[in-house]
């Protein structure tokens, strides 16, 4: 500046490396406001790309060959998926993913909503004790899970036959049925899953306005019946909500029966429960010759996934209305 | 510029930005090899079940200063899926992978996945089992694989439990009790008769070892055509397992009621490769110590299993992974192995090595196990797996037997589920 002090004439007009950075400036400022949210969402964009849309688009590639894991790939186009449809091991895998979702959802949705409606009682004390402990069972790994509930439904030294012996019943061999793999497994799922939706559908009553059950109060409306009136219509959202989500996960359930079959791809000695997911990473990784395959049941589950959310809601809608 | 050609470029940048970072996701496998010679700081050697390497890896590192990073998976079924992954997406596989017979097969059909290891190390051809050392090359002659361990057999019993059920606990009458299946089967029902518990852990153990005392062909023929349904060795197999479903405790082999089973003794006996005799003692735990003994199998020997040592193809350090996996392999590290846990050298000069045939097994009641299994090799008569044998035997053959042992299907059933399933694993 001090250089400029001693050389520059004094100028009447306005000097121009005023209007210089000021342009800069606005540029710069133009650009922030443009393009910065853009930047600030991209790494959100960024990770799903790359590991969820790019994988996606490969397994569809994939589903579109004769592909060897580990070697040749020859384009077939929609043969596998052709193959799909007259495959008894998928449907029986799809019949045992839907056989365990519904005994896993429906009662774990049940209990979650029984379970919510208790901890939003205005009058339980130690609140946030019981809140983060029915949170617990989510929180442990899934694999551990499974192991232990595996050791509880063992059929020789298993607690549930010891407990069956106690009163008089034959010891049952859980995966050997149908009924009873399902039982188990549904069992497991339900003990990881329940406080989880339980807090979920906690948060959603939580948003309900006291007022409404002030009034209900004053009308003489009893607690059962301001549930009914009041929790379950205004909950509806968060429960078609929680629903959606535990679809998704029924539909890809693959850990749990994965180890309660001690680690066998194919679900049981007839595959009583072998899920989807389970037949996919059999087809897909498993069986290394047959990955392409594998990539259609993957894209079957995804669709099956996106045909029932799509039910949900028209159900939804409809119920709205 | 309109607002939606502006939206487009930005769409178009995203979507290239997102191309660019999933065209580097996918080619992520690395060409940059180290120059030859280099010494690498680490080699990786992946290992299921129990290779007994701990010591040895220890003298290794201390010898050549390289740190050695031993990775254990502790099943076959677990430790195939991730090897399969890192060939896929050539990416972490360890410079010294574990094969073992039953799915070195199916790796033998993209022999580029692996380092031929033929000119990196010496000539050993003449030093181990002729045949095992032939099954550990490509077709096309390329060497894949170092002998590590083969399966022999043995039968592992409990002399308490004999003894309580008033049968001889000394190994040599135990093995004149069974000198075939059917003497087995009625020892068996001796067995049951005297105690009202199950003599041998599952019927597919007893096809385990029927079907591999089978040399030749099981489920595939020399062609590598799938053979399920009319292989004589496969259906000798089948209808002396079944028969034995009077006795079976069916506490399939690795699930929690095995494990459980040899801590309660809910079964006498299982087949015992000689590998399988550190998991008998792990499973059993210090307080059965003493308890379990072995003999000889009913028929004569067999082989179980066994492995081979190769190299990724994607290893940074071929050279020196070579050498490692030669060293682990030598005949003074395949004896130490034994000692430790079990595996059966295939190395000659092991075989005949003093320490080797002198050893005995402490937890088996110091059963001279370096002689019983030494002998046992002798008698193995090598068989032939196809490419996809363990496929075929975990997910058609066993399933469908332990369903008839369970009682979800006759046997004919049970057959018929077997070969259906059969020909959808072994299909290319």
């Amino acid at each position: 500046m001090s250089l400029s002090a001693t050389t520059a004439p004094p100028s009447p007009a306005p000097p121009p490396p005023d209007t210089a950075p000021r342009r800069r400036g606005s540029l710069l400022n133009r650009f922030d406001l443009k393009y910065s949210p853009y930047l600030y969402i991209a790494p959100f964009f960024l990770i799903f790309g790359v590991f969820q849309l790019y994988p996606m688009a490969r397994t569809a590639w994939m589903s579109l060959h004769d592909w060897d894991m580990i070697g040749e790939h020859t384009f077939i186009g929609l043969d596998n998926y052709t193959a799909l449809l007259s495959d008894d091991y998928f449907w029986n895998a799809l019949v045992n993913t839907f056989g365990i979702f519904l005994l896993s959802t429906i009662p774990q949705l049940l209990l979650a909503l029984f379970l919510a409606n208790l901890l939003n009682r205005t009058m339980l004390r130690a609140k946030t004790f019981f809140r983060m402990a029915i949170f617990v069972p989510n929180v442990v790994s899934v694999a551990a899970v499974a192991i232990v509930f595996g050791m509880l439904f063992q059929r020789d030294f298993g607690l549930f036959n010891w407990l069956l012996s106690t009163v008089g019943v034959d010891p049952i061999d859980w995966r050997n049925q149908t009924w009873s793999s399902w039982t188990a497994i549904a069992t497991m799922v339900n003990w990881r899953w329940t406080g989880y939706n339980t807090l979920i559908l906690l948060a959603g009553m939580q948003a309900i306005p006291k007022d409404l059950y002030e009034a209900a109060e004053i009308d003489g409306a009893s607690q059962w019946r301001q549930f009914w009136q009041i929790t379950l219509p205004m909950l509806r959202p968060t429960f078609i909500f929680v629903v959606i989500l535990s679809t998704i996960g029924g539909m890809q359930l693959f850990t749990e029966p994965l180890l309660f079959g001690n680690g066998s791809v194919i679900g049981g000695n007839q595959r009583e429960f072998q899920t989807l997911a389970m037949y996919m990473f059999e087809k897909g990784i498993y069986n290394l010759s047959t990955a392409g395959y594998g990539a259609a049941v993957a894209w079957a589950i995804f669709m099956i996934i996106v045909l029932v959310s799509l039910i949900n809601f028209l159900l939804v809608r409809r119920s709205a209305k | 510029m309109s607002l939606t050609t502006r939206r487009s470029r930005m769409a178009a940048a995203t979507l290239a930005a997102i191309t660019a970072v999933g065209g580097l996701a996918a080619c992520g496998k690395d060409d940059d090899k180290p120059a030859a010679g280099e010494k690498p700081a680490k080699l990786v050697v992946d290992t299921f079940s129990e290779f007994g390497y701990d010591e040895l890896v220890k003298q290794y590192e201390q010898q050549t200063g390289i740190k050695i990073e031993l990775r254990k998976t502790a099943q076959l079924g677990e430790y195939r899926p991730k090897l399969v992954r890192y060939l896929a997406t050539g990416k972490g596989a360890a410079d010294v992978t574990a094969l073992e017979e039953g799915i070195l097969n199916e790796f033998k059909a993209n022999p580029g996945n692996w380092v031929d290891l033929a000119p990196l190390i010496p000539d050993h051809s003449k030093e181990y089992l002729p045949w095992k050392w032939e099954l550990g090359k490509t077709p096309d002659g390329k060497l894949l694989g170092l002998p590590t361990d083969v399966g022999s057999l043995a039968v592992c019993y409990r002399k308490d439990l004999f003894e309580a059920a008033g049968l001889p606990t000394e190994r040599d009458q135990v093995a004149a009790l069974w000198p075939d299946w059917n003497a087995y089967h009625q020892t068996g029902q001796k067995y049951k008769q005297a105690t009202g518990k199950a003599f041998v852990d599952s019927i597919t153990a007893v096809s385990n070892g029927v079907l591999f005392q089978h040399g030749g062909d099981l489920f595939y023929d020399k062609e590598n055509n799938i053979i399920a349904d009319s292989s004589p060795g496969v259906k000798n197999a089948w209808d002396t397992a079944t028969s034995m479903v009077d006795i079976s405790a069916k506490a399939q082999t690795w699930s929690p009621e095995w494990n459980g089973g040899f801590k309660q003794g809910t079964f006498a006996t299982t087949f015992c490769p000689s590998w399988m005799l550190g998991i008998v003692q792990d499973n059993s735990g210090a307080e059965n110590k003493g308890k379990w003994d072995v003999a000889a199998v009913p028929g004569g020997g067999g082989n179980w299993g066994g492995s081979w040592l190769a190299v990724p193809e994607q290893s940074k350090y071929p050279e020196e992974a070579a050498k490692l996996a030669e060293f682990l392999t030598n005949a003074t590290s395949q004896v130490e192995a034994f000692k430790l846990k079990g595996p059966l050298p295939t190395n000659l000069e092991a075989l005949k090595n003093e320490a080797f045939l002198s050893y005995t097994n402490e937890y088996f009641s110091n059963a001279p196990t370096g002689k019983i299994f030494g002998e046992s090799v002798a008698k193995i008569e090598p068989v032939h797996l196809g490419p996809k044998h363990q496929a075929v035997k975990e997910n058609a053959y066993e399933p469908a037997m332990r369903a008839f042992e369970g009682g979800q299907a006759s046997k004919e059933k049970a057959w018929e589920q077997f070969v259906k399933d059969a020909a959808t694993q072994g299909a290319f």
